[in-house]
This record gives C-alpha cells, structure tokens and sequence, in this order.
C-alpha cells in the first residue's frame, strides 16, 4: 500500500523539477534503452538467421527480416545431426548433477550449521577456497584420473566433477539460509524422539524448498553451458552434450547460416524459457553467489 | 539435543560423501598438477623426473609470456569496464521506472554458453555477411575489417563479447547492493543538501565498498583463467595473437601431448590467481563502513 503511492506520487514529484534535469533524465533513459537493445540484439539477430536460407543470407541484407521464415531448419537440424541426441544427454547430465549436487550440499550444510562436531572450521574453510580454484589447473589430473579408472567418456566422469566444482558455490547460498532457519522446530522434534534422518528429510529440508529452488537453478544453468569438461573427457559423439555436440555440427555445417542458427537456438531455448519464468529467483542466486564472496 | 545431533556416525555419514568428491576432484588434481609439472611427460608414457626444468623453460617462453600478457591486458579490460557497470547500477537504482526490466534485459547474455556466445559473434564479425561490417558499410564505410583474422584487432575483438556477456551480471550485483543501502541514509544527505553525484560518491559508493572488492576480484581472476570463448572463436589464432594462459595450457597438453609442460602452466596458472586475490585484497583492505 505505501510502496503503490509512492509510485503514485513519483510521476508528478518529476514534473515538477527543471526542466535541465527532465533533460537529463530522457538522455538516462535513452542511454539505458541502447544498452538493452545492444544487449538484446544479437539474439533477435540469431532467431532471425535461424529462420533464414542461405540464398536470403547470402544475398539479401544481414538486417533483412525472414520473409518466409524456414522452420524447417529447425526439423532439419534436430532430425539429420545428433542434436536430439546432444540434447537429451544434456539434460540427463544436467539433472543427474543437479539432484546429486543440490542433496550433498543439503547434507553438509546441515551438519555444518545444525549439528555438534570439531572439525566444522576447516572443513568449511575447504569447500569455501574451493570456489576460487581454477578449473584449468584441475584438468590434466583430472582426465589422467578418469583415464585410470577407466570412466573417461563415460557420463560419470562429467556428473561427478559438475557436481563437485557446483558444491562449494551451492553450500555457500544454503549456509546463509540456513543460519536464518529457526530452532525451535528441530528442538521439538528432539524431545519427541526424532532421529536426525528424521529431522532433515522431514522438517529441515521441506523448510528450505525456496533456497533449493535457487540453487537448483543456477547449478542448472551452469551445468547445461559447461563445456571444458564434456570437450576434454568424453570423445564419443554419442555421449557429448549439446555445448561441445554443436561445436563439432556446426564444424560441419560452417556454410549452412541456417542450420547453424537453428542449432544454436535450441541450445538457448531452454535457459531463456526458465529465466522467464524465474528470473527473479535466478538473479537472487547469481547475486548470493558472489555477494558473499 | 546434543546427544542426536552429536552422533559422530550421523556427522560423517552426513559430510563425507560431498567432502570426499571436493577433495578427490579439486584438491587432489591440483597436488598432482603440481607434481606432473616437475615431469617430462606425455600423458602416456613412463613420467621422467626433470625438477624445475618445465618452470625454467616456462620463464623463456615468449609465447606463453604474450599469452599472459593478453590475459592480463583483459583483466584490466574486465576491471575498468567495472567503473561503466557501477555508473549504470547507480542510475538504475535511482528513480528509474522499468529498473527491474532492463536489468533482467541486460542479464539475459550472462545465461547463455559461452559456445552459443561465441558462435553467435562468429557470425556478428563475419566479413561480408556479419552485423558489424553492415552496419559500417551502411555508414560509408569501404573497407571490409576482417576482425578475428587481423592479428592488431583480434584481442579487441574479442574483449567485446566477453563484455557483453559479463555486463548485466556485475550491474544486477552493484544493483543489489544499491538497493540494500538503507533509504534513510540517502534521504539524511539529500535533506543536507548533497546532490545527486554527492550522494553517489560520498555516500552510495562508500557504503557498497565490500561487494565492489568482491567484483575486483571476480573480473580481475576471472579475466586471468579466461577460456570458453576465445577457444571456440579464435582457438588462440591467428598465429597466438589472441591466446591466453588457458588456452596456452589447453593447447601444450592435449594437442602437442607435452603434459608435463601443460601442468607446470596450470600450477603457475594457479599461483597467479591466488595471489592476485590475495593481491587484491590486501590492496583494497580498509576499515569496513557500517550502517549502523
């Protein structure tokens, strides 16, 4: 009620001041739209292509629209290459990663905040620095490890280090959750005989479902774009998710602007679709992320 | 009470398994990449023991020290740009109407793979067929730039998506902690007198100091073990002109099979980002401001 007034009274609080400043403020206002349309065109660019033949790519203006949009790039694409196949390892990987990820942190975050033990400083201070090491400094190790124990290109190889390099992050966005999370409740179901499974699975973690909701997504958006990974342990084409399965079609296809706009479309899709449903719990988890920090 | 939630075999059973991959996955690797990095090896073959032969050859080689420079040319790149993203986060913060749209407009590159990214502007650089030359063409301009092929413009070039994508990240996080900065404050200042820039320079930016040593630090590190991208568009090319430590590393050990080497560049590689964080956070330590 006072927030909707203030807006109310926001518009002709404006009016009234110099007209320099109103100068001013349409000048912002143009600036941030440019930076919005830069943002955003590259986008409408691709959907544009996508839907184009090579004969209106090649011929006609890059800033043509599609006349007689071509759809069948789209069928073209997810029929003839593997894309279908990139697709649905991407999101098995991806959501393999996510549950496995988005439990162990639970777990940990748990025990780090809830329950009573003497090592909790440095096992924190362990998942924490592990946010700052760079991925790359891991990679030679770690493909000589996979190769050992026989799981390079093998989808394991690529759930179990999503899920390790995701979890420092993701127990850092629960631990602040849970330090705000109440005790009476648990203290009461200790006095009533609950076991400590008990407590977890049926009061503490139905409690935080909104914080899991955020980390599920940012794990989800992190893992579908992964790329070093999949581009370094699995060799296979039919084990290869859709960032590096692309990479290779589109190596193919250099001069086909259609099919390869179709491709990269699909790859996107499902990431835009979330973040239109929930971008507000996507921005809360990028900036838990690195607030914090 | 205690005696539940002290049960040790609860405690472990609990922390283990998430422990167990953290140190196997992250920890591990990275003791072995120091130990590989002492190696004359080829990722197959028997390792042979060289000391610090890889480090000492590390410091002559010319090319890795221009692909470090490009990755720190790009750190200074990320970090200025950080001043533009912090102008926009305090007008968006203010009496913008839409604030929430745009800034969700502006996020939008940010959830897109870095090959997606990279092959989209791919095509924006094309020659004949891409945006940017279209648009010059149609400003007048004749020549045709051949952006990723031009060893002088190539690095710029390729800054230019990094920017695009990062931008709406680090203003949604400025953002965020505008937004935090109790109204009263402001609105003390305002009744002063201070004006609007007053405001944001004694005021604002003072009270956000935190979140922007944590950008530094993002941007700066994040620049130094830069990869994705430049491995699709450009692959380090033409003739290394855009290679960067990553890359470099990427390229010694799996494609010229010389893993020794490629470790001993992901140690230093690691060095580097660990201490310019500390670095930068013992440059950047001052007293904490508190709302209070």
């Amino acid at each position: 009620m006072a927030q909707s007034l203030a807006a109310q009274r926001l518009p002709a609080h404006a009016s009234h001041r110099p007209i320099g400043s109103r100068i001013g403020m349409s000048l912002l206002y143009i600036l941030l739209a440019i930076i919005a349309v830069i943002q955003v065109f590259p986008l409408i660019w691709l959907l544009f292509f996508s839907l184009k033949d090579n004969q209106e790519v090649f011929n006609l203006s890059p800033f043509a629209l599609p006349t007689d949009p071509k759809w069948e790039n789209y069928a073209k694409v997810w029929t003839e290459g593997n894309i279908s196949q990139y697709f649905f390892n991407s999101v098995w990987y991806t959501v393999a990663a996510v549950v496995l990820t988005v439990l162990l942190a639970s777990l940990v975050t748990f025990a780090l905040t809830r329950m009573n033990w003497k090592l909790k400083k440095p096992v924190l201070g362990l998942f924490m620095v592990g946010i700052m090491i760079p991925i790359h400094s891991t990679l030679i190790p770690l493909f000589q490890m996979f190769m050992k124990i026989n799981l390079t290109d093998h989808p394991l190889s690529i759930i179990l280090t999503y899920t390790a390099f995701n979890l420092p992050l993701t127990i850092m966005i629960l631990l602040g959750f849970y330090q705000t999370l109440p005790r009476e409740v648990e203290e009461a179901a200790v006095m009533d005989g609950c076991s400590v499974n008990r407590i977890f699975f049926q009061i503490i973690l139905p409690m935080t479902s909104s914080v899991i909701a955020t980390t599920v997504i940012i794990n989800m958006i992190y893992n579908w774009n992964e790329f070093v990974f999949v581009n370094t342990f699995i060799s296979s084409d039919g084990l290869k998710t859709l960032t590096v399965g692309i990479q290779n079609f589109i190596g193919q296809y250099t001069t086909d602007w259609g099919a390869i706009g179709a491709t990269l479309m699909i790859s996107i899709l499902p990431i835009l679709i979330v973040f239109f449903i929930l971008s507000n719990r996507i921005m809360e988890g990028m900036t838990a992320g690195s607030v914090k920090g | 009470m205690d005696k539940v939630m002290s049960n040790k075999k609860m405690i472990a059973l609990y922390v283990l398994p998430a422990l167990a991959l953290v140190l196997a996955l992250i920890y591990v690797p990275i003791v072995l990449t120091g130990y590989y990095g002492l190696m004359k090896w080829d990722g197959i073959g028997a390792m042979e023991f060289i000391g610090l032969d890889n480090y000492s050859r590390l410091v002559q080689d010319s090319a890795f020290w221009q692909s470090a420079y490009h990755a720190f040319l790009l750190a200074a790149f990320s970090a200025l740009s950080l001043i533009a993203y912090l102008a926009i986060a305090l007008v968006l913060s203010g009496e913008i109407k839409g604030a929430n749209l745009l800034r969700k407009i502006y996020l939008i590159p940010m959830l897109l793979s870095s090959v997606a990214i990279a092959q989209l502007w791919l095509k924006i650089y094309h020659p004949t067929n891409g945006v940017i030359n279209s648009l010059l063409a149609s400003l007048g301009f004749t020549g045709t730039i051949e952006w990723l092929a031009d060893t002088k413009i190539v690095l710029l070039a390729i800054f230019i998506p990094i920017i695009w994508q990062y931008a709406g990240f680090y203003i949604l996080i400025y953002y965020a902690a505008l937004k935090n900065i109790p109204t009263s404050l402001v609105e003390a200042a305002r009744i002063d007198g201070a004006n609007p820039l007053q405001i944001a320079f004694r005021v604002k930016i003072p009270l956000i100091l935190s979140v922007t040593k944590v950008t530094i630090v993002l941007a700066i590190v994040g620049s130094l073990k830069y990869f994705d991208l430049i491995y699709v568009m450009t692959d380090g090319g033409p003739n290394g002109a855009s290679e960067v430590m990553a890359s470099y590393m990427y390229h010694q050990a799996f494609r010229s099979f010389d893993f020794g080497y490629g470790s001993a560049i992901g140690f230093f590689l690691l060095l580097i980002c660990l201490v310019v964080t500390w670095l930068i956070r013992k440059l950047t330590d001052s007293e904490e401001i508190q709302y209070s």
